[in-house]
């Protein structure tokens, strides 16, 4: 509303003076200022426009609110919110043929108020027979920059969501050319189950099959698998299941060891997982295609080395080694030579750090380090190896990247108990994924194929 | 009672006797059964019964006190098993992100050693626990360190190492539901369960 009544403020002064992108400092949480790199004003303002078909309203807020979940957008609300919608059809305003038959709020848009609001890009949901039309305006410029028509499923049809989502996430590549994380759905573990939940914090569903305690998912490249451990009979039992099926593959193993922490090779054909015999933890690799061929990546002796995370090309692996004492986070190549520290630390000063998530642009590596006997979130730059604390309110652990390598969930207790937060690094915006206690070792999806949007 | 038939038939003869009216009539003279030799009769029937009964009681007291010796000796073996098991079973705990063997358990572990050495056939599986404090995953670890050492000071001692599995719980598995020192101290464990041979387990 600031923006709003800024944006109207400068209307008398002239279209062409966008207004200062107004920093709402309140968003950011007081607990994870470190380390944030954020650039005020120079998010783009887009307005998402109310439309002559109520039977999209849901189609709008779903949207309005991937957007906003973006953090790529100062996102603008209209001030009435239906009013406009009757002002902006007036034939009073000039510059707006009458039309219609382009569905919603298509063509003849009235470029300068909305520049004058602070927008560059404009956002129409309208309808077309059974068609869904999505108008994506650039302000600036004047114009229609992109329109997408696609048959949305049904509302009460399970992949009516993820369907809206995908829209979402063309506007993001339509006005900045850069790929979104609506449509993506994060796997977690709550009361030894693993369940799955869409981005925005909707269509929370359990995804493990069996009642024995599950821990560690991890999504496949592809989207449509995940794999997990399970405890069972005395030791941890790697499965890799197909979304949408009960029907999971067990990884091959030697039914005495624990496994556990398996990570997909980017290719997809290649699991990397910790198995804990009485020689200690060792990281292991499986091909999970024909379930052989076994291989040793590390020889620990009196050290432990677990948590395999791979580099998006697939070309090396960063994982926990206790070899300098405490866990510390080391690097390898993915066969398992030129071992070497990863993230600095100094010795006997430094806590323990675990649990690290190579980004999916290479350029990361996020992981959570005891600080003064509580964890907190700190992201590794691969190239600099230059180390940053993101989080230091309350306990803070177990980062997951989303697809845009900007975006973090983790699990934090600074609500008064431990649930999933995300945190855009950009920004410093944090929310609540989850409001429910004991949800954790999230694991963030890749950008979601079609098929994997119908869910049973 | 068996008095009563004669009592009656003597009442039943003076009223007749009265009915008649008349002079005394001479008494019929109906042989007396001699009193004396019924009781003894009844005495030694009774004295036979008594002596059945009696001789019964001791049989059946004898094959009570034999049940009961029987029973008594059972469930001394029952505690024995009972001591070793509860012995067996005794905790062993950790400092914080540790893994070696306190001075204070390693004579919780002897005990172990000699129960398994007096007990050939027994099998175990130790597993090691932690507390909430660490990383969720790295926990897993840090247990099977926990749950190793343990078997490799009993391996150590002169035990078979087939005979011991081990397997990590991690944090999973807190026996204490608080969130403190003294709940965190109580999770840092070795559990150990019998998964062979547990059935009649003897005392070392």
């Amino acid at each position: 509303m600031r923006r709003l009544f800024l944006g109207l403020g400068l209307l008398s002064v002239g279209p062409s003076v966008r207004p200062s992108a107004g920093q709402d400092t309140s968003a950011i949480d007081r607990g994870v200022r470190i380390g944030i790199i954020y650039r005020p004003g120079v998010r783009p303002g887009l307005v998402v426009l109310p439309g002559p078909a109520p039977a999209l309203d849901s189609v709008r807020v779903i949207i309005a609110r991937d957007l906003d979940l973006s953090d790529r957008f100062e996102l603008i609300t209209l001030p009435g919110g239906d009013s406009i919608r009757v002002t902006a059809a007036s034939p009073a305003l000039p510059g707006r043929p009458a039309t219609g038959g382009r569905g919603g709020a298509a063509a003849g848009l009235n470029y300068p108020l909305y520049q004058a609001l602070g927008a560059d890009f404009a956002v129409g949901i309208g309808v077309a027979a059974d068609t869904t039309v999505l108008t994506v305006h650039d302000v600036a410029a004047g114009g229609v920059r992109r329109e997408v028509r696609t048959k949305l499923p049904p509302l009460k049809d399970a992949g009516f969501r993820m369907a809206v989502h995908r829209l979402a996430d063309r506007i993001l590549e339509a006005t900045l050319g850069v790929g979104g994380i609506a449509a993506t759905r994060i796997l977690f573990v709550m009361d030894g189950r693993v369940y799955m939940i869409d981005q925005d914090g909707a269509d929370r569903q359990l995804v493990s099959s069996s009642d024995h305690q599950a821990m560690s998912p991890a999504w496949a490249p592809d989207g449509r698998r995940f794999a997990y451990m399970e405890f069972s009979a005395g030791h941890g039992q790697l499965f890799v299941q197909p979304l949408g099926s009960g029907k999971r593959q067990p990884v091959v193993t030697t039914g005495q060891a624990l496994d556990f922490t398996p990570a997909f090779s980017p290719d997809g054909k290649t699991l990397a997982f910790s198995r804990a015999t009485e020689e200690g933890t060792d990281i292991y690799t499986v091909n999970i295609k024909d379930n052989c061929c076994l291989q040793r990546l590390t020889v620990g002796r009196f050290s432990d080395n677990l948590s395999p995370t791979y580099s998006p090309d697939g070309q090396r692996i960063a994982f926990v080694s206790t070899r300098p004492g405490l866990p510390q986070i080391y690097v390898m190549a993915a066969d398992g030579t030129d071992q070497q520290l990863f993230a600095p630390f100094d010795y006997g000063v430094t806590g323990s750090s675990n649990a690290p998530d190579w980004s999916p642009d290479g350029q990361s590596v996020a992981f959570h380090r005891d600080v003064a006997g509580t964890l907190q979130v700190f992201v590794l730059d691969v190239r600099t190896r230059a180390v940053r604390q993101l989080t230091s309110l309350g306990r803070n652990e177990d980062p997951t990247w989303a697809p845009d390598s900007r975006h973090l969930a983790f699990v934090s207790d600074r609500s008064g108990y431990r649930q999933l937060w995300i945190i855009d690094l950009e920004t410093g915006r944090i929310r609540p994924l989850l409001q429910q206690s004991g949800a954790r070792l999230p694991a963030w999806s890749p950008r979601l194929p079609e098929t994997a949007s119908s869910t049973p | 009672m068996k008095r009563l038939p004669l009592i009656l038939l003597g009442g039943i003869a003076l009223a007749i006797a009265a009915a008649c009216g008349g002079g005394a009539p001479p008494q019929p003279v109906t042989p007396q059964p001699n009193a004396d030799s019924i009781a003894a009769l009844e005495r030694a029937r009774q004295d036979s019964i008594d002596r059945a009964a009696a001789e019964a009681r001791a049989r059946e007291e004898a094959e009570r006190v034999a049940r009961q010796r029987a029973a008594d000796s059972l469930a001394a073996m029952g505690r024995t098993a009972d001591a070793v098991r509860t012995m067996l079973a005794t905790m062993i705990h950790f400092d914080y992100d540790k893994s070696n063997i306190r001075s204070e358990d390693a004579a919780v572990l002897d005990q172990k050693v000699a129960i398994l050495q007096a007990n050939p056939n027994l099998r175990i599986r130790i597993s090691g626990h932690c507390d909430e404090r660490g990383s969720d995953e790295y926990n897993l670890a840090l247990g099977n360190r926990r749950a190793t050492a343990a078997k490799q000071y009993l391996v150590s001692h002169g035990i078979e190492a087939g005979r011991i599995e081990t397997v990590s719980y991690g944090e999973e598995r807190p026996i204490a539901p608080g969130h403190d020192e003294a709940a965190w101290a109580q999770n840092r464990r070795d559990e150990v369960e019998i998964i062979a041979g547990g059935d009649a387990l003897k005392q070392p």
